[in-house]
């Protein structure tokens, strides 16, 4: 058989608040490429089969970060997950997991946004510089130790991972705490002290139980595990230094 | 319905709009700014230029350079003023990113490193590795949380502006989740909605980038100007029309046709060296390389592909390290994608739609004729780009003129005085109640997605690389045909959440108008110029006739109507454009000419 004559079922997950009371699973039969992505899959059927089929998409090439969706059971994109790897079984779509859903494959990120504004994600200069005094020097060691969270594309992946925020929702998560990282660790900034009481809180760092799936799934290798980790290390010596240091620990 | 009022309305947020919001916010703190995008600020297109940003950043570059460079990539239809502007203002926007986080890739000695990139005569492209979009749009979006006087209409879709009197006064959108609709009435409303690309078939761009803003603008009375030129990238995914950035070129990668044989010596770009040689080879301008696809592909030198025809995008010899660090993300989506490791075999590649040259009409300051309106980044013909952008002039040009947007529209807000807004809402409530005819009408049998398809191939095959009065003639056929049956469009959804295909439909409107505007305005331009290139008896360029922008005005359900207006020159006269090694020595020549004129 030609790839043109071969066909895969997608199931995929349905919700309309106007009109169900949970989740229903439809199954659409579709053409088989082995180049076609899942999200190529979800175009199609919005496109020849059903038009009230609702999910995100834009870039098409993992980096907008707005496709994730559960695929199989895992947080994945759909742009860069691909039939093939299916073939010739089902594939089974559904929306995140632990986040409220809108409709079908679309979930709810305010969570995510809030988040994001509550840890100030943005430079505090250590120290002050004209536009006309040039760049602050930075070295490619400086910039290697905050790059990798710098990546991070928002897509959420690792919130479905997180078997914390899944419990309890207050937990800051992983996304957002790779992201207080790479400020924290940016030889510009001057603000951890501020960032680091957001995570000394509860809901902070200390949710974190280590499971690591969230690195597992995050499409970037931002790695977020190690950031919660670095940054439990860096509160624990927060912790003691505020008592031994005017001002508090402004290691690091 | 709900009336919002705010001193400024953006809509926008890529990356021209979040420059323009943070300008608007610093220029004075007690304005009130509405940002609106129809996805989350950090998901807009902006977020995936690979390349870099140009700025004039060596000793041994100047200003005058970056302007040559500009304005002859432009194949002088630049307005020069404005690219006068442009190139002083550069690069104290791309250290203001630095200030405000951008993680530019740097020189062991802690400065910002440049590169290489098309049609530039010394390096001066700021990069971060292959994602310097995406670390541009992040900085912008994370910084712009700091000003409290921004507020985010985040997923809102703009469906309409509100005009009375010659004066711009806000803008009619929708929220996505809900279907509800606001007023967001300003004293002064700018436009960044982005590109167009998606009119065409194989494309770089994302889904979202369907000319919204230009057709706002458009049908409002505002010419759209230049939009003929429509820029190929030479180097994308075929199938997808996903790009492979032209730092891969501009960090040392080969363009090989079908004999291993590096074509581009053949169209006056050689001498082939075996390094990068700035203006030369792989490093020539995009509209001349795409071109030289075309005719190895009229040759037979090209090889086939599952989806046609392609070159080879060498980057082997580059090594594996340098790969990694340099262009991470073009290898992640050689492998992921095709299948294919850069570091040990090469990668397939075409030519697909890229930038959209032209746009909204606006001056050097932004402004487009109609009171209140602005105009920054991809959507807006402030003129910087004449026929054939230079690869990383945007992202530059999405901070020089975001900046200057967002503090013109500032000081407009301030000039005026509110209007008192019950005609203005009664307007409003049409605009809304036209948006809720798409999903309310019943009887339509027209699919959406074939409407799109249709028009997608048209336009790829009549405003292609190459044009003919002919095929031009067939694709403006096509598309009045399909402005007739867009209104017997079929929707299936008739909800109010979440409702993406009265959206899309709504968004298919927009691409249907600005299509149009695309193929009038390229029949109407008897010359090749750029990257508008024609086969059928107007090979040359044609300056007697032909140097001045095309504006077409909206005519309703006809064809728009064409006119034309002047380039502005101030020191670079209409010249040969030339690369390689002629390029070398014509410019040598204009240099002999100006010192002996001096
Ligand atoms: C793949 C790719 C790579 C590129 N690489 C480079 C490069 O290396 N260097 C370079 O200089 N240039 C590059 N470019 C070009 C450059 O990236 C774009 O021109 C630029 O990012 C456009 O930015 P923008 O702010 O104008 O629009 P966008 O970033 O596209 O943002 C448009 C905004 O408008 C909003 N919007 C649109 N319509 C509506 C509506 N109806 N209602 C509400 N909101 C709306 C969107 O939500 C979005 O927020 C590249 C382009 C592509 C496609
Ligand atoms: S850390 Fe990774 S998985 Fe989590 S939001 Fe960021 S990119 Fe996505
Ligand atoms: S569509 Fe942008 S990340 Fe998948």
């Amino acid at each position: 058989m030609t790839d043109i004559e071969k066909t895969i079922e997608i199931e995929v997950m349905r919700y309309h608040p106007e009109q169900d009371a949970s989740p229903v699973f439809k199954t659409y039969r579709i053409p088989y490429a082995s180049d076609q992505s899942v999200l190529q899959g979800l175009q199609y059927i919005k496109d020849y089969i059903d038009g009230t089929l609702s999910f995100r998409w834009s870039c098409r090439m993992a980096i907008c970060g707005s496709c994730g969706v559960m695929i199989n059971n895992q947080p994945k994109l759909s742009c860069k997950t691909f039939l093939r790897d299916y073939y010739p079984g089902k594939i089974r779509v559904e929306a995140l997991q632990h986040l409220p859903i809108e409709r079908d494959l679309v979930i709810d990120a305010t969570d995510f946004i809030n988040k994001l504004e509550s840890i100030k994600p943005y430079i505090v200069p250590r120290e002050a510089r004209s536009l006309e005094q040039g760049e602050y020097l930075q070295t490619p060691e400086q910039l290697a130790r905050y790059e990798q969270f710098s990546s991070c594309i928002n897509c959420m992946l690792c919130y479905a991972a997180c078997p914390q925020y899944g419990l309890k929702p207050e937990f800051t998560g992983p996304g957002v705490l790779a992201l207080l990282h790479r400020y924290n660790a940016d030889s510009r900034d001057g603000a951890r002290a501020d960032r680091m009481q957001i995570v000394n809180a509860e809901e902070g760092v200390w949710g974190c139980t280590l499971v690591g799936y969230c690195s597992e799934v995050c499409p970037k290798q931002v790695d977020p595990a190690a950031a919660v980790n670095r940054n439990k290390v860096n509160s624990t010596l927060d912790y003691f230094l505020r008592f031994l240091m005017p001002g508090g620990g402004e290691s690091g | 319905m709900e009336t919002i009022k705010v001193d400024i309305a953006i809509v926008g947020g890529g990356g021209a709009g979040l420059r323009a919001a943070i300008a608007a916010a610093e220029a004075d703190a007690s304005q009130t700014i509405a940002l609106i995008s129809k996805v989350y600020p950090m998901r807009s297109h902006t977020v995936a230029a690979e390349g870099g940003s140009a700025a004039v950043t060596q000793a041994h570059d100047n200003l005058d350079h970056h302007f040559h460079d500009t304005v002859a990539g432009g194949d002088w239809l630049c307005e020069q003023d404005v690219v006068e502007y442009f190139v002083a203002h550069a690069r104290e926007e791309m250290v203001q990113l630095e200030h405000w986080g951008c993680p530019w890739s740097r020189k062991d000695n802690g400065h910002v490193n440049v590169r290489a990139f098309g049609g530039m005569k010394i390096e001066r492209t700021w990069f971060a590795a292959d994602k310097t979009g995406f670390h541009i749009l992040h900085t912008l979006f994370q910084t712009s949380m700091k000003y409290p006087s921004i507020r985010r209409f985040d997923e809102h879709f703009c469906c309409d502006l509100i005009v009375e009197n010659g004066r711009c006064h806000g803008a009619v959108v929708i929220e996505v989740a809900t279907g509800k609709f606001t007023f967001i009435q300003a004293r002064a409303v700018i436009i960044a909605t982005g590109g167009a690309g998606r009119v065409f078939r194989e494309n770089t761009n994302g889904g979202i980038v369907t000319g919204d803003g230009m057709a706002l603008a458009y049908r409002h009375g505002v010419p759209l100007r230049d939009m003929e030129f429509v820029q190929y990238h030479p180097t994308c995914m075929p199938g997808t029309g996903l790009l492979f950035t032209e730092a891969c070129r501009g960090e040392g990668g080969f363009l090989l046709n079908r004999d291993g044989y590096r074509y581009l010596q053949d169209y006056g770009l050689g001498p082939p060296d075996p390094s990068p040689r700035n203006k030369a080879m792989e490093l020539g301008p995009r509209d001349r390389l795409s071109q030289a696809f075309w005719h190895e592909k009229q040759k037979g030198k090209t090889i086939d592909g599952p989806h046609g025809q392609v070159v080879h995008l060498d980057l082997r010899h580059l090594g594996e390290k340098k790969l990694h660090e340099r262009l991470p993300q073009i290898c992640e989506l050689a492998e992921e994608f095709l299948g294919v490791d850069p570091a040990h075999a090469p990668i397939p590649v075409c030519p697909a739609v890229h930038y959209t040259m032209g746009g909204i009409m606006a001056n050097g300051e932004t402004a487009s004729p109609l009171a209140g309106l602005y105009s920054a980044g991809e959507c807006s013909s402030v003129g910087l780009h004449g026929a054939n952008r230079l690869g990383s002039n945007s992202l530059a040009e999405l901070c020089v003129f975001g900046k200057v947007a967002g503090s013109e529209a500032s000081k407009f807000a301030r000039s005026v005085t509110s209007h008192h807004s019950g005609t203005l809402e009664k307007q409003a409530e049409d605009v809304k109640q036209q948006a809720l005819g798409i999903i309310t009408r019943s009887g339509g049998t027209e699919r959406m997605a074939i409407l799109r398809t249709e028009m997608a191939q048209s336009m790829e095959d009549g405003c292609g690389i190459y044009r003919t009065g002919t095929a031009m003639q067939a694709t403006c056929d096509k598309i009045d045909e399909l402005r007739e049956r867009y209104r017997n469009l079929n929707i299936d959804d008739r909800s109010s959440t979440w409702n993406t295909e009265w959206l899309l439909a709504i968004e298919l409107g927009y691409q249907l108008d600005v299509a149009q505007s695309m193929v009038y305005s390229a029949i109407n331009r008897k010359e090749s110029r750029g990257s508008h290139q024609r086969l059928d008896g107007y090979e040359q360029r044609d300056d007697v006739n032909y140097l001045r922008h095309t504006l077409a005005h909206y005519n309703g359900d006809a064809a728009p109507r064409i006119d034309y207006m002047g380039v502005r020159i101030t020191k670079s006269r209409p010249g040969i454009r030339a690369y390689g090694a002629a390029g070398e020595k014509a410019e040598q020549e204009r240099k002999n000419r100006e010192a002996a004129s001096d």
